[in-house]
């Protein structure tokens, strides 16, 4: 047979194709998509925007430490000693690191020795996403900004941006550190970013964060997009503070001090 | 007598690079696939209707990665934590509150078929397995 340049183009096409059939007919028949489908049980909570007012009239050291106990525990934070390795989500501060601009030399005692509960602030305007290079840093729906530790690279770029110190790096394996772990909740790896998630796997289910649960009436947590909810209230009725408000990251825990 | 000796040298060669494959064919035991165990206390306790995984069996062996890695989307970034399976079931979509709970095995059920496989999944790197948590061995 005469075989010319376009007979042989033909008959290649022609001889491609038909293994492609081939190869798509013989391939196994079992379905790659994931054909279940999800449901919020609480009914899409869009209207919802988490916040947190902490009364520093009612809340104590002895408070904060329980705090900081069962939200560690829970949440498997490891527990490391040194300052520069620490990983914490909740912590105490005195209130001239919190406050420093509203701080003056003749304050009273009793406001400097007081450990000021702090965490991540959940900013409305949040650095720390804007710059996540891989977006493992995002504010959900209801306004809580948290952290998807599959994606985390460990750039800490977030770190350098937050201008409140809420994150922590593993600068070591966390397992090593974790007296006893909790089941039911994962432990984040070497080289991740993590903080304070405001407890979004118990919001998810309808319960209070850990904390707001343990302090009582020191710590309000609601739905500050409505304006009848309790810490709606708290936030109309008393003077509350932000830290550094005129940065305009716009926090959403207050401090009634 | 020059060209035997070439002979010879390819028919060496060609059986050197070849020993993967008849090796493997020699060996059935190395290719067979593994046996994975159902026996935990949960699953040991489950009868009837209720002796199902989340979704198809078959599903399941070829797709669980797909799987968890939608749940970890919606989970993690959409906030819907319940899933709906394909018979209606509702699950909470969890690795470590739901997909342990039954296989509580780590060592002889998901190490199994990942070593076979020869795959590194870096779930455990978070994630707790029930043998570290002190579950059911």
């Amino acid at each position: 047979m005469e075989m010319n340049r376009r007979k042989f183009l033909k008959l290649g096409t022609a001889a491609v194709a038909g293994l492609g059939v081939a190869a798509a007919s013989t391939s196994p028949a079992v379905a790659a998509a994931v054909n279940g489908s999800y449901k919020n049980a609480e009914g899409k909570q869009n209207d919802v925007t988490w916040g947190m007012v902490i009364d520093m009239n009612k809340m104590d050291n002895e408070t904060l430490n329980k705090c900081i106990e069962a939200c560690h525990k829970f949440h498997n934070v490891p527990n490391i000693d040194t300052k520069k390795d620490e990983v914490k989500w909740i912590w105490g501060e005195p209130f001239e690191h919190l406050f420093l601009d509203e701080t003056h030399e003749k304050m009273g005692e009793k406001f400097k020795d007081k450990n000021f509960m702090t965490i991540c602030n959940h900013c409305a305007e949040p650095v720390c996403v804007r710059v996540c290079p891989v977006k493992a840093t995002f504010m959900n729906a209801q306004g809580v900004v948290g952290m998807d530790m599959h994606r985390c690279l460990g750039c800490r770029n977030c770190m350098a941006a937050c201008p409140y110190g809420a994150r922590s790096f593993n600068y070591k394996a966390p397992r090593d550190y974790i007296e006893e772990i909790n089941p039911s909740y994962p432990t984040r790896m070497k080289g991740v970013v993590e903080k304070c998630n405001f407890c979004s796997e118990r919001l998810a289910v309808g319960e209070l964060p850990l904390c707001a649960e343990i302090a009582g009436a020191a710590i309000t947590f609601g739905n500050i997009a409505d304006p009848n909810s309790g810490v709606s209230k708290k936030l109309a009725d008393n003077f509350t503070l932000q830290r550094r408000s005129n940065l305009g990251t716009k926090p959403k825990v207050y401090y009634i001090v | 007598m020059k060209k035997t000796n070439v002979i010879i040298g390819i028919v060496i060669f060609a059986i050197l690079v070849t020993v993967p494959f008849w090796s493997a064919i020699l060996s059935p035991a190395s290719g067979a696939a593994p046996e994975v165990s159902f026996d935990t206390p949960v699953i040991n306790q489950l009868s009837g209707d209720d002796y199902k995984c989340v979704e198809d069996v078959e599903w399941m062996r070829a797709h669980h990665m797909d799987l968890l890695s939608d749940w970890k989307v919606e989970v993690v970034r959409e906030g819907t934590r319940t899933y709906i399976a394909e018979d209606g079931t509702e699950y909470l979509a969890s690795l470590q509150n739901t997909c342990f709970e039954c296989h509580s095995n780590y060592e002889d059920f998901c190490l199994k078929c990942h070593t076979y496989a020869d795959v590194n999944p870096t779930c455990w790197e978070c994630h707790v397995e029930p043998t570290v948590a002190g579950g059911a061995a």
